[in-house]
């Protein structure tokens, strides 16, 4: 069996009354995406947060290529090797699409305590953050405004930024969030080609692009992972067209 | 060269020239006004790093201003008298140096505003600008209670401090001295904006999230952009200080710390130069309108008004529009 390069081992998480996170247990593993879906409310940003940092499980453990990351912060783990994209967008709108991708580039291979010479000129980071840029097809957009992308372009600036960490993990929220058809077709090619780089934990409403993509999906319902498997496992899943597809089993 | 750039290269060309000319026609009073703009520009540029490339509304800069101007007022004041500062455990003199009053200025500014950012950056928004008020009042409250240095009537200096090879009591000279202070520091400041701790920096200003998902902790960079803000004003401060050769509680007001705040928010917030614009125009304004009225200050507030509310990049936004640097 291929060892899992991301796992979580019953990550618990309360609100008060609510239970967010039941005892989840997932791994992610080598060259694999994995899907991770649920209706609204089912847990999963909560989930999300409990892997890239944000929030604390109350129990449970998540471990990055075999190191135990639960009680580290964000920028620890990303520096470990976790690559998030956010579901809306965040990133620095006033400035250009290289200054975006830099910034990866210096959270993970420089220091940003270096404080006279321009981030731009330095050759190793500039060519790891072109480099990105040209992955996604925004190299030709290097010197725009990023508030002056569309809506599709900052989802790929977003890509761009995980890939400048060379993560050994992406974890993705919602990637094709508001991308029309092209745009999530686009995407869907793009992500397909990624998971050779680095693993993927997919959290996604668009179903073709789930069902095209995920090697594994897995299901989320009220905190639950009620079943893990192939799409065509999920597809015929009687407990998942119950409680997510809203079908009679 | 892009629009900003020249009007810079302007802004430069007129502080060189006009102290010249004021020089020319014995005119040292405009020596004396545009030193002061310099300084103030050079407490602002301080500032700005912090507000503008960092998005940290401080209301309490004027607590490194004031210390920097304690540093300078108590080291001269000692020196003047022969008395030193303290005998035990280890002697300590006064002195009339000005680069070594810079120095203390600066370490004593920069270690307050280490300690001031650690605990005030734990709050963001209405909270951080309390705590750092809160800070500055401390300050304020206590350069007044604090009659061994002047207390509410200040600490006067006699003659202005040294700098080797000058004599800082002429306009020119001392002018000479806060110009070159203010290039440098002004070049510091354009190169830092452009470093990779100025693109983590703004970028924490307007993502934190993201710049924390990169691997970098935003507190860290938000701490040490603070100590290098809170050392520059102190060092405007310290010649602040010198250049009225006297010290009050006032340089501790939260007065202080609006005004400085006012002059960078009409000059452009983030701009390199927008302190250095503000700075003039607001001693423009005090030397022009103070004289027509003591209420001058409701100009400068209705001039703030508009550009708050049509100009939000301030002059050189208004004049230089948008701008991203690439490189």
């Amino acid at each position: 069996m291929i060892d899992p390069v991301l796992e979580t081992h019953n990550l618990t998480k309360s609100f008060g009354a609510v239970q967010a996170s039941k005892n989840i247990t997932l791994d992610l593993r080598a060259g694999e995406i994995h899907a991770l879906i649920g209706p609204n409310g089912a847990g999963k940003s909560t989930l999300i947060k409990q892997i890239c940092g944000g929030l604390t499980p109350d129990a449970g453990r998540v471990v990055l290529n075999g190191e135990d990351i639960t009680h580290l912060s964000t920028p620890d783990r990303a520096r470990k090797g976790l690559g998030r994209t956010f579901q809306i967008s965040a990133l620095a709108m006033e400035d250009s699409v290289l200054q975006n991708a830099l910034l990866g580039a210096l959270g993970a291979h420089g220091s940003p305590f270096r404080f006279f010479a321009p981030a731009a000129r330095n050759r190793e980071l500039r060519a790891r953050a072109e480099d990105a840029l040209e992955q996604v097809g925004l190299i030709d957009y290097r010197n725009v405004r990023t508030s002056e992308l569309s809506h599709g372009q900052r989802r790929q600036l977003e890509v761009a930024i995980a890939l400048t960490l060379t993560p050994k993990a992406f974890v993705m929220d919602e990637p094709m969030a508001g991308l029309g058809a092209e745009g999530s077709n686009t995407l869907t090619q793009f992500l397909d080609g990624l998971r050779k780089q680095a693993p993927i934990l997919l959290v996604e409403h668009d179903m073709d692009a789930v069902f095209a993509l995920a090697d594994r999906i897995s299901v989320l319902v009220y905190g639950e992972v009620i079943a893990t498997g192939t799409v065509d496992h999920i597809r015929n899943d009687p407990a998942v067209r119950t409680a997510y597809l809203g079908e009679d089993a | 060269m892009s629009r900003e750039t020249a009007l810079n290269a302007v802004m430069v060309m007129g502080l060189f020239l006009v102290p010249l000319w004021a020089l020319w026609a014995d005119e040292p009073f405009i020596i004396t006004l545009t030193t002061k703009a310099a300084i103030l520009a050079l407490a602002g540029v301080g500032l700005n790093i912090a507000l503008g490339l960092g998005g940290l509304v401080s209301l309490g800069h004027a607590a490194f201003f004031g210390l920097g101007g304690y540093a300078m007022g108590i080291l001269a004041s000692h020196a003047q008298s022969y008395a030193p500062i303290m005998e035990t455990p280890f002697l300590i003199e006064g002195t009339k140096s000005m680069p070594v009053i810079w120095v203390i200025a600066i370490i004593t500014s920069g270690l307050a505003a280490l300690a001031i950012g650690a605990l005030s950056l734990r709050t963001t928004g209405v909270y951080f600008i309390m705590i750092t008020l809160a800070f500055g009042q401390m300050l304020y409250f206590f350069s007044i209670s604090w009659p061994a240095y002047g207390g509410e009537d200040g600490l006067s200096i006699y003659v202005r401090n040294g700098f080797p090879g000058l004599n800082t009591l002429d306009p020119i000279q001392f002018y000479a001295i806060v110009f070159v202070i203010l290039m440098a520091v002004l070049v510091f400041a354009g190169r830092l904006a452009k470093s990779p701790f100025g693109l983590a920096l703004n970028a924490a200003r307007q993502s934190p999230e993201r710049v924390e998902t990169v691997g970098i902790t935003s507190y860290k960079l938000r701490l040490i952009a603070f100590t290098i803000s809170g050392m520059i004003t102190g060092l405007a401060g310290a010649l602040f200080a010198d250049l009225n050769r006297f010290v009050s509680p006032t340089m501790f007001s939260w007065q202080t710390s609006g005004e400085i705040m006012v002059f960078i928010i009409i000059g452009g917030v983030g701009r390199l130069f927008g302190p250095v614009v503000g700075a003039v125009l607001f001693i423009l304004l005090e030397h022009l309108l103070g004289g027509l009225s003591d209420y001058w200050h409701v100009y400068l507030g209705v001039l703030l008004l508009l550009i708050v509310l049509f100009a939000r990049g301030g002059l050189i936004g208004t004049l230089a529009g948008k701008e991203i640097s690439h490189d």
